[in-house]
């Protein structure tokens, strides 16, 4: 089947099989390889992105879901050269350890942000509880959300 | 595998009589995970995302209709999380952000998990679902649709249209135990309702049973009303937890939540 929809901006069209996820079309695709395929079952999060401005798990949207729908994955945020402030403060405050999880947690400091601009501790705990760190490098991700939220 | 996406409940309906071996979805949260472990492979699926009669909830004579489509997320807000609020308070213990943004009610329904953290509260309500066919409506209560462990009464040509709740506005609270707070299914839950205008106290249980139950007793039996809810239970031993710590637990929430409610 065909699937259309806005990624990042751009409109993309694709063939794809019925069954397939979001974050299947994202990745094979469509060659974006930012969202990241772990668990495929909503766990971890590393899969997060945008849909229609909503913070979803990629991977538990069905591809077909998206047609006609507008997606941004982490690919979407920087301006071009220029990092994402969010992108920017993970990197000032060593957020980032093997970097696996990182881009899903962007997209969920990101969305995090747009409703909060200055969340608290428990308020960024609640917002981030669907994004699992294997390196545990959480007291870093927590100064990055701070310090995205100051910038 | 075709995927099918109707725009109305009508067309949807259509669908339905026409493919009863197709695998409907709403927010896609449970069917997804059985499509990328292959779990199963549905002939077709129909995608109810775009069907506008299904989103959301309205008022109708003092009752509120939740469509089938109303999410999670949007359970935790507005003027429903202040009409039902054990429900907005289970919506908070769902998944992650994530998962609240694309579950639903519906989905919740129809999957029939004993664990869905939507019943209880609606149970506790009185909530009935209605149903519907190209034969016509159902409305079946809650505690008539849910028949078992992941099964209900929806026939192979039916789809959960929306949930019908007349809010007590009882004193109310949802309470869950598991191993942390986001990211958990039940090892069990409990809403409890101290619905002082009828004098009595209901409480309904998820995970300690093959569907969810509701125990109710006078508001004056509240000494015992947890051993009542405790002793309602039927749990089992599983990778979750034990039946005995289950029966405990839930003897300690009533308790709590009784206290909560009736401070």
């Amino acid at each position: 089947m065909k699937i259309a929809l806005t990624v990042n901006g751009e409109c993309r069209e694709t063939e794809a099989w019925g069954g397939e996820s979001l974050l299947y079309v994202l990745r094979e695709r469509l060659g974006l390889l930012g969202s990241k395929n772990a668990c495929e079952q909503g766990e971890c999060g590393s899969c997060s992105v945008l849909l229609d401005g909503v913070l979803v798990c990629a991977c538990l949207v069905l591809g077909a879901q998206a047609d006609g729908h507008v997606v941004t994955t982490v690919e979407g945020l920087a301006d071009g050269d220029r990092l994402h402030r969010v992108q920017e403060a993970y990197v000032q405050a060593g957020a980032v350890q093997c970097g696996f999880c990182t881009p899903g947690l962007v997209v969920a400091t990101v969305d995090l942000l747009e409703s909060n601009p200055s969340p608290s501790d428990d308020e960024i705990r609640e917002a981030l509880s669907g994004n699992l760190c294997r390196c545990t490098g959480y007291a870093k991700i927590f100064d990055a959300v701070h310090r995205a939220a100051m910038s | 595998m075709d995927v099918v996406t109707p725009r109305t409940l009508d067309e949807a309906l259509c669908l339905k009589a026409e493919l009863p071996q197709a695998r409907f979805l709403q927010g896609g949260t449970d069917v997804l995970v059985e499509l990328n472990f292959d779990r199963s492979r549905p002939p077709a699926l129909v995608n109810l995302n775009e069907v506008a009669e299904l989103r959301g909830w309205s008022r109708e004579n003092g009752a509120l209709l939740l469509g089938a489509g109303l999410t999670y997320a949007e359970a935790m807000r507005g003027a429903l999380a202040d009409e039902m609020p054990a429900l907005a308070e289970a919506s908070r213990t769902v998944g992650s952000p994530q998962i609240r943004n694309r579950g639903t009610i519906g989905g919740n329904l129809g999957t029939a998990s004993p664990a869905g953290d939507a019943l209880p509260p609606l149970l506790a309500e009185g909530a009935v679902v209605l149903v519907a066919s190209v034969r016509g409506e159902r409305r079946i209560p809650l505690d008539a649709f849910l028949v078992g462990v992941k099964r209900n009464v929806l026939e192979p040509d039916e789809i959960i249209v929306s949930v019908r709740v007349e809010p007590s506005r009882a004193p109310q609270t949802f309470m869950k135990v598991g191993p942390r707070n986001a990211m958990v299914i039940s090892v069990c839950s409990l809403a409890l309702h101290a619905d002082l205008a009828r004098g009595e106290l209901r409480a309904a249980f998820g995970s300690a049973a093959p569907t969810v139950r509701l125990v109710s007793a006078p508001l004056d039996a509240r000494e015992s009303f947890p051993d009542l809810v405790a002793g309602a239970a039927s749990p089992i031993d599983d990778v979750r937890g034990t039946a005995a710590y289950r029966r405990h637990a839930l003897r300690v929430l009533a308790g709590r939540a009784l206290e909560r409610c009736l401070a």
